[in-house]
C-alpha cells in the first residue's frame, strides 16, 4: 500500500518539477494522467490474442466486402466434368533431369475418369502446366452492382482449374462458395446484434423509464424468453418464414428471428450492469457532491457502460453466427441459391458423401475460426474495459 | 424456511406455464396456411378430386373450423384433463403415443449431459486455478476455447464422419440393433448407458468449456482472499483448505449457471439428435415443423419448455439450499 502511494506521488512530482524527466518517469506520468479510453487502448495492446483476432476478423470482413474479387469463380459456375474434384494441389517446383527447379506456384491439368465401380477419380496431366497468377481474367461480374469487371485476385488461365477446396456435387468450386458465404454469415451476426441491441435499448429504456408494473412485466417477459430453449424457438420461428420469399427477405427474416431471442439476454445483462453501476460508490459520491444526474450519467456512468456494451455485443455476435449456421444447416434458414456457411454445410449432411469427399466439411473450419476470433476479441475487450484489472 | 420458498416458486410457475403454453400454441400458428392446406394440395396433386363440402368435413374432423382461442382452450382442456396433447396429423396418431418413448430419452440425455458437464468442468476448473499458468492450465484453456467455438452439430457431424471412415458405422443411435424395439429391461438400460456417452459428450462440450472457465475464474477470485492465507498460515492441509472454503464459495455462481445452461443443453440435444438420428424429440420436432403438424410441434415446444423451467427451478432451490445468504434475503423480503 505504501509503495503504491509512493509511486503515485513520485510520478506526479516528477512531472510537476522538471520537464526533462527520465523516459521511465514520463511513461509513468502518462499512465497516471491517461484518460479512460487511453488506458483501455493500452490494456488492449497487451492482449496479443485479441489483437490477432482483430486482424483476422478485419481480414474476414474485407473478404466479405470484396468476395467477388477474392473468389476465383462465381458461386453458380459449375464444372460439369469436375464433379467432386478433390482440392487442387499447388506445386512450386518442376522436376527436370533429376533436379527440381523453383518456378513459382502452378497446377497441373485435371482429367476425370470413372472407374469400374463408377467411382470418380481424377488424374493429373503432367503435360499441362498452368501457372497461378494474381489479378487474372475470369468470370465477369459487377462489384457491388456498380463496376463491371472480370478481374479476380488470383486464379489460373483456363482450361486449367484451381479448386483450393475441391468441388461439390454439381462441380462448383467450394473455395469460391466459402468466400461468397462469408458475406451472409458474417453480416448476419452484425445486423442481428445491432437489431437485438436496438430492441434491447428501446425495451430496456421503456422498462427503466416507466418503472413499476411496466418494468416488472418486461422483466418477466425477458425471464420467459430466456427460459424457453433457444434452438426449438428459433426453429419454430424460422419455419414460419415463407419458402418463396427472396433471399433478401429471408435474410432479414432470419435476422429478426435471431434477434427476437437475442435481445432478451442482452437487455438483461445490460440492465443488471446499469443498476449495479448506479449504486457504485463513485456514483453516490458524485450525487452527494451535488453533480447533476445528467452529468453523472454522461460523465461517469456512460463511459464505463459503453465499454461494457461493446464487450457484450462482441460476445453476442458469434452466437448469432452459429444460430444462422445451425438454421441454414437444417434447411430452415437461408435457402440455395443463397450461399452461407450453413447452406454449404447442409451438403455435408450426407455422411456417405462426406466420407468420400471430406473437403465438403471445410466451411466448418471458417465457422470455428470466426467464432474463436470473436471470443478472443471479446475476452481482450473485457479485460481492457475492466477498470480493476492491472495494467 | 426452505419449504415456503419452494411453495412460492411453484406458485409463480403456474402463470409462467400458462404463458409458455400460449406462446407454444401461437408459434405453430405462425406459418401461413395449415396442415389441411398441405393435405388438400397433396390430395389434388395425386389426382384425388375434393370438393368444398369434403374440405368442410375435414376441417371439422381436425377441429380447424373453430376460432383460434377456442382451439387453444380445447387443446389446454384436453391436456389438463386427460393428458391428451391432441392428434398428430402427419402420423395420424395421438401426440402422446409418439412422444411417450421420446420425451424420457430427451430428459435422460439432458440430465446426463448436465451431470457430465459438472463432473468434468468443476475438477478441471479447480485444478486450473490452483495451477494457474502451468502447462496443464494452458492445455485446458486451449480446449475450452475450442469447445466454445465448435458448435455441437459440427462436433456431431465430425464424430459420425470419423466413426464412418474408421469403423464403417453409419448410424449412431442410442441402442444396439438388438434392443431397438425390445421392451424395457435391465439389459436395455445397460445398452442405453453404453451408447449414451457419445451424444452426452458432444452436447456437453460447449457447456463444459464455459463452466470450466467460470469455475477457474471464481476459484482464482477466492484464492486471493485473505481467509485463504489465514487458513494456510494456521497450518490447514491444502486439500482440506481448498475443499472446505474456496471451492464452496466458488460453487455458488456455478450452480446458478444451470439455469442458463439448460435451454442451451436442451436446444443442443434437439440439434445433435437430428444430426445423429437419435430417437429423442429432436427429429420429430423437425419433421413436425416442416409439415406444419401443429399439435405435435406445439406439444414438443411446450414440453421442452416445461423441462427447462423445472430444471431451472431445481437449480434455484439447490442454490438456496447451499447458500444461506440467499435464503436470508428472500426471507427479508
Amino acid at each position: 500500500m505504501t509503495t503504491e502511494t509512493q509511486g503515485y506521488s513520485d510520478g506526479l512530482g516528477a512531472g510537476a518539477k522538471t520537464v526533462a524527466a527520465s523516459p521511465r518517469d514520463r511513461a509513468k506520468q502518462e499512465l497516471y494522467t491517461a484518460s479512460q479510453w487511453k488506458l483501455m487502448r493500452m490494456k488492449f495492446r497487451k492482449h496479443k490474442l485479441a489483437q490477432i483476432a482483430l486482424v483476422v476478423l478485419g481480414l474476414f470482413y474485407l473478404v466479405a466486402a470484396l468476395c467477388e474479387v477474392v473468389a476465383p469463380y462465381q458461386t453458380d459456375r459449375d464444372f460439369q466434368k469436375h464433379l467432386f474434384a478433390p482440392p487442387t494441389r499447388i506445386r512450386f517446383f518442376v522436376e527436370e533431369e533429376g533436379a527440381s527447379r523453383f518456378v513459382g506456384p502452378y497446377v497441373y491439368g485435371l482429367k476425370g475418369t470413372v472407374d469400374k465401380k463408377f467411382n470418380r477419380t481424377f488424374a493429373i496431366n503432367p503435360e499441362e502446366r498452368f501457372p497461378i497468377r494474381i489479378w487474372v481474367r475470369g468470370d465477369e461480374y459487377k462489384l457491388w452492382g456498380v463496376w463491371k469487371t472480370d478481374r479476380h485476385l488470383f486464379g489460373t488461365a483456363e482450361p486449367g482449374y484451381l479448386f483450393l477446396f475441391g468441388t461439390d456435387r454439381l462441380g462448383r468450386d467450394v473455395f469460391s462458395r466459402v468466400i461468397y458465404g462469408t458475406r451472409i454469415s458474417l453480416t448476419i451476426g452484425l445486423v442481428g446484434v445491432l437489431l437485438s441491441f436496438l430492441l434491447g435499448l428501446i425495451i430496456g429504456g421503456v422498462s427503466g423509464y416507466f418503472g413499476g408494473s411496466v418494468d416488472e412485466l418486461i422483466q418477466r417477459t425477458i425471464d420467459l424468453l430466456v427460459s424457453i430453449p433457444t434452438l426449438p424457438l428459433w426453429m419454430a420461428l424460422a419455419a414460419a418464414v415463407p419458402r418463396e420469399w427472396t433471399t433478401i427477405q429471408i435474410y432479414f427474416a432470419i435476422t429478426i428471428v435471431l434477434s427476437i431471442v437475442g435481445w432478451a439476454g442482452l437487455a438483461r445483462t445490460v440492465r443488471g450492469k446499469l443498476l449495479s453501476l448506479r449504486e457504485e460508490d463513485f456514483a453516490i459520491a458524485a450525487r452527494v457532491s451535488g453533480v447533476s444526474e445528467w452529468r453523472i450519467i454522461t460523465r461517469h456512468l456512460l463511459p464505463l457502460f459503453l465499454s461494457y456494451i461493446v464487450v457484450a455485443i462482441t460476445l453476442a455476435i458469434p452466437h448469432m453466427i452459429l444460430g444462422e449456421t445451425a438454421l441454414s444447416f437444417l434447411g430452415l434458414g437461408l435457402q440455395a441459391p443463397a450461399v452461407s456457411w450453413g447452406v454449404l454445410l447442409k451438403d455435408a449432411q450426407q455422411i456417405v458423401s462426406v466420407a468420400l469427399h471430406p473437403w465438403l466439411l471445410l466451411p466448418a473450419l471458417f465457422v470455428i475460426v470466426t467464432v474463436l476470433m470473436f471470443n478472443f476479441l471479446g475476452d481482450g475487450l473485457r479485460d481492457a474495459a475492466d477498470p480493476y484489472s492491472i495494467l | 424456511m426452505l419449504l415456503p420458498y419452494i411453495a412460492r416458486r411453484i406458485l409463480i410457475l403456474i402463470p409462467l406455464l400458462v404463458i409458455i403454453s400460449i406462446i407454444s400454441f401461437t408459434l405453430i400458428q405462425l406459418p401461413p396456411g395449415d396442415y389441411l392446406n398441405m393435405y388438400i394440395m397433396q390430395l389434388r396433386a395425386s389426382g384425388t378430386t375434393i370438393n368444398e363440402e369434403q374440405i368442410g368435413q375435414l376441417k371439422f374432423l381436425y377441429g380447424l373450423d373453430k376460432s383460434l382461442p377456442e382451439q387453444y382452450l380445447l387443446w389446454m382442456k384436453n391436456i389438463l384433463i386427460d393428458g391428451n396433447f391432441g392428434n398428430s396429423f402427419q402420423y395420424n396418431r395421438p401426440v402422446t403415443d409418439i412422444l411417450i418413448a421420446r420425451v424420457p430419452l430427451t430428459a435422460a440425455v439432458s440430465i446426463a449431459t448436465t451431470i457430465f458437464i459438472w463432473l468434468v468442468a468443476v475438477p478441471i476448473g479447480i485444478y486450473s486455478a490452483t495451477h494457474q499458468y502451468s502447462l496443464i492450465d494452458y492445455f485446458w484453456t486451449f480446449i475450452s476455447f475450442i469447445g466454445v467455438a465448435v458448435p455441437s452439430f459440427l462436433l456431431a457431424l465430425i464424430f459420425i464422419w470419423i466413426a464412418f471412415i474408421t469403423f464403417d458405422i453409419s448410424a449412431i443411435g442410442l441402442f444396439s440393433p438388438a434392443f431397438e424395439d425390445a421392451p424395457w429391461s435391465a439389459a436395455k438400460v445397460l445398452d442405453l448407458l453404453k451408447h449414451l456417452w457419445v451424444p452426452v459428450v458432444i452436447i456437453g462440450m460447449s457447456g463444459t468449456a464455459g463452466l470450466m472457465r467460470t469455475m477457474r475464474s471464481m476459484m482464482l477470485d477466492e484464492l486471493n482472499k485473505q481467509y485463504v492465507i489465514t487458513a494456510r498460515a494456521k497450518g490447514l492441509s491444502e486439500l482440506r483448505l481448498l475443499m472446505k472454503y474456496p471451492v464452496r464459495s466458488a460453487m455458488n455462481p456455478v450452480i446458478s449457471t444451470i439455469g442458463w445452461m439448460l435451454p442451451g443443453i436442451i436446444g443442443g440435444e434437439v440439434l445433435v439428435s437430428m444430426v445423429m438420428n437419435i430417437p429423442t424429440v429432436g427429429p420429430v420436432l423437425f419433421t413436425a415443423l416442416m409439415n406444419q403438424d401443429m399439435y405435435l410441434a406445439g406439444s414438443i415446444i411446450f414440453i421442452l419448455s416445461i423441462l427447462t423451467v423445472i430444471g431451472t427451478l431445481i437449480s434455484d432451490i439447490l442454490l438456496v439450499w447451499l447458500d444461506p445468504r440467499i435464503r436470508y434475503e428472500e426471507v427479508a423480503q
